[in-house]
């Protein structure tokens, strides 16, 4: 596909994907490239090694940014992304390893004396732990914050909420009270994306079982009730006196009406 | 400030003792809300503790919960000193992801405001850090040329700070042709001179030069490792800037230099901003030279906006218009990460979609993060007073740094 945008251009990353595999294919899961981004997914014990190998061997200084990403659904829910980039090759590359609340991923400011503060961040948003990281406090959240919030099943509103009080004289936390209910507008639209069902569509869902089929044949069949019943019974609006085929000559509909 | 004597014995048995000082949040050098838990040996700092996250508003949190156009005006409020540098990363970030064309007069518009932010966040910057070492009268001077630029923004976009004026695709709206004219006028009749006339205070002022040359030194080797970009990296005398060697937008057509220290102190930080302004002042004049008359927003009716005239006349343009600020576009499936050139340093967007019509992850790369984490350690052994120096020439906001 041909390049329209136009995003910051480094160097090409032809190549790339196959140098670095074979340097690091015992820890190697799979390499990707797509839109213009080459990322590697490596074994969580082994991150250190592998970016210890790409910063050594492949000239990929520095260390500019840990991400955290929450998938809920994955047996390892979290992702953690580390982007390197090289000064000398103009290159950025992604490695990203999986990990969950109880598997520790191996620090790596033994590597980049950076990664402290970045992996904290990792750590407070999502609870993923650093083992050997020397200082894994929390860093953005407020002291004696508890929970992860940027995890996926963490409400946007948060559980606390916190006031300065007039009679403690001081900041007190309370529970998080909302004076109207926490509105999340969702417009996909309903024909082409949405992954949950529209009220009402559920009776789509195959036909319903039915023991006696409904029929109206006989006037006490309609289920009004008595009265109606007697009111279905007698006859329609009664004929009009000289309906069918009108006399030859006769003057149509509208101009009798006229005429009254 | 807030201090606790710690008295303890040596083997000798005289009394040494080491103050540990709260320096902020509520303080006028911290530029902003930084709390630096501080152990000193007498004036001499030993360790540094910065406690930052006092303005966290969870902005990736509340960017995953709005479309990608809803999201844009929270990278306003990150770093409010440079907002348009802030949106440039996120709408290229957009615009890697859907792989569309902007027409080339919205990249010369958006090179041309991303250069003029630069120029408004250096006259801050600047200003605070001469304020911060003892010198009152330059930082009134060229905050009148911040001003200035703010005047431009609100021109363009209608807001001061907050402008949301880079869309994906493209700008907001064109700009008056008198905005144009005005802009080259200032750089050529007024910008120089005052701007001159202040750094003349203090380019070679003795005070200033005590106060700022051999602090705070980082060698090449700790400012690779630490992460360092934009100024912090190029006074280590690293000529590397994301606009020269990862060019975006048009900056592959213009021609400027790339300033770099050679003695990596904090003198030299501030001089090769100094000299950045003269740079960006460069490219602001080419912008204004060979910007082409054209669209200023891609043509992709399923992305940008369509004009308020055509909505009266075309039936298309108003399901556009309707689809586009209720459910938004969607953006294929995928993850980039997107870093600019921020005059802060590398300001990144990491951006991952799963197709629909919100970010699924919006991780921001702040500059501050590597480069106040090395605040320990470029400050260890130095006197208390050069902290705020050390602060100045490190150039920290907070609303991007706790984001």
């Amino acid at each position: 596909m041909a390049v329209l945008h136009s995003a910051p251009r480094y160097a090409s990353n032809e190549g790339v994907i196959d140098a670095i595999s074979e340097s690091i294919s015992v820890w190697l899961l799979g390499a990707t490239e797509a839109h213009g981004e080459v990322s590697f997914r490596v074994k969580r014990d082994d991150i250190a090694r592998v970016l210890e190998t790409l910063r050594d061997d492949h000239a990929y200084q520095q260390l500019m940014e840990i991400a955290g990403v929450d998938y809920p659904d994955r047996a390892e829910r979290f992702e953690v992304v580390y982007m390197l980039q090289s000064l000398t090759k103009n290159h950025r590359v992604m490695v990203k390893c999986s990990a969950s609340e109880d598997t520790p991923v191996p620090t790596v400011t033994t590597l980049w004396p950076n990664a402290g503060w970045l992996e904290r961040e990792v750590f407070d948003m999502y609870g993923v732990t650093f083992a050997g990281n020397p200082d894994l406090r929390r860093i953005l959240t407020d002291y004696g914050f508890e929970g992860h919030p940027f995890r996926k099943d963490f409400p946007m509103t948060g559980y606390t909420e916190l006031r300065y009080s007039e009679e403690e004289k001081r900041v007190v936390y309370e529970p998080v009270e909302l004076a109207q209910e926490m509105r999340s507008f969702d417009f996909l639209s309903p024909w082409e994306g949405a992954d949950y069902e529209l009220p009402g569509d559920e009776k789509s869902r195959g036909a319903p079982t039915v023991t006696e089929p409904k029929t109206t044949e006989k006037p006490a069949d309609t289920g009004a009730g008595a009265k109606a019943n007697e009111a279905a019974a007698k006859p329609s609006a009664p004929e009009q006196k000289g309906s069918g085929t009108p006399a030859p000559g006769a003057p149509d509909a509208t101009s009798k009406e006229g005429g009254r | 400030m807030t201090m606790q004597r710690e008295d303890s014995l040596t083997t000798t048995g005289e009394v040494i003792s080491n103050y540990t000082i709260n320096f902020g949040p509520q303080h006028p050098a911290a530029h902003g809300v930084l709390r630096m838990v501080m152990e000193l040996d007498g004036e001499v700092i030993e360790r540094i503790d910065p406690h930052i996250g006092l303005l966290h508003r969870g902005t990736e949190k509340l960017i995953e919960h709005k479309t990608y156009l809803q999201a844009l005006p929270y990278f306003d409020r990150l770093d409010y000193c440079s907002p348009l540098a802030m949106e440039h990363s996120y709408v290229l970030a957009i615009e890697k992801l859907l792989n569309l064309e902007v027409p080339i007069r919205a990249q010369y518009l958006r090179v041309l405001f991303a250069e003029l932010t630069r120029i408004c966040n250096h006259m801050l910057n600047m200003g605070a850090h001469i304020l911060d070492v003892g010198a009152f009268t330059p930082n009134l001077w060229i905050m009148d040329l911040r001003e200035d630029c703010l005047n431009f923004f609100e021109r363009a976009s209608g807001a001061r700070m907050h402008s949301a004026y880079f869309r994906p695709g493209g700008v907001h709206q064109d700009v008056p042709e008198k905005l144009l004219v005005d802009i080259g006028d200032w750089l050529d009749n007024r910008f120089f001179q005052l701007f001159e006339d202040a750094m003349s205070l203090v380019m070679d002022n003795r005070i200033f030069k005590q106060r700022n040359v051999d602090i705070a030194v980082v060698s090449r080797e700790d400012a690779i490792a630490w992460g360092f970009s934009g100024p912090m990296i190029r006074a280590a005398g690293i000529p590397w800037d994301l606009r020269k060697s990862q060019p975006y937008d048009v900056y592959d057509r213009m021609e400027f230099d790339i300033p770099v220290g050679t003695n990596s102190d904090c003198y030299d930080r501030f001089m090769v901003r100094v000299k950045e302004v003269y740079e960006s002042a460069k490219i602001i004049r080419q912008c204004l030279r060979d910007m082409p008359q054209g669209p200023i927003a891609s043509t992709d009716g399923k992305v940008s906006p369509p004009k308020r005239g055509e909505m009266k006349q075309s039936m298309e343009s108003l399901i556009h218009h309707f689809k586009l600020y209720t459910e938004g576009f969607h953006v294929p499936a995928g993850e980039v990460y997107v870093a600019t050139e921020s005059p802060k340093g590398e300001f990144g967007v990491y951006l991952v979609s799963d197709g629909t019509n919100k970010p699924y992850r919006c991780k921001i790369r702040p500059t501050a993060f590597s480069h106040l984490q090395a605040m320990d350690f470029m400050s260890k052994g130095h006197m208390l007073p050069d902290a705020t120096a050390i602060l100045g020439a490190i150039d920290v906001v907070f609303g991007e740094c706790d984001r």
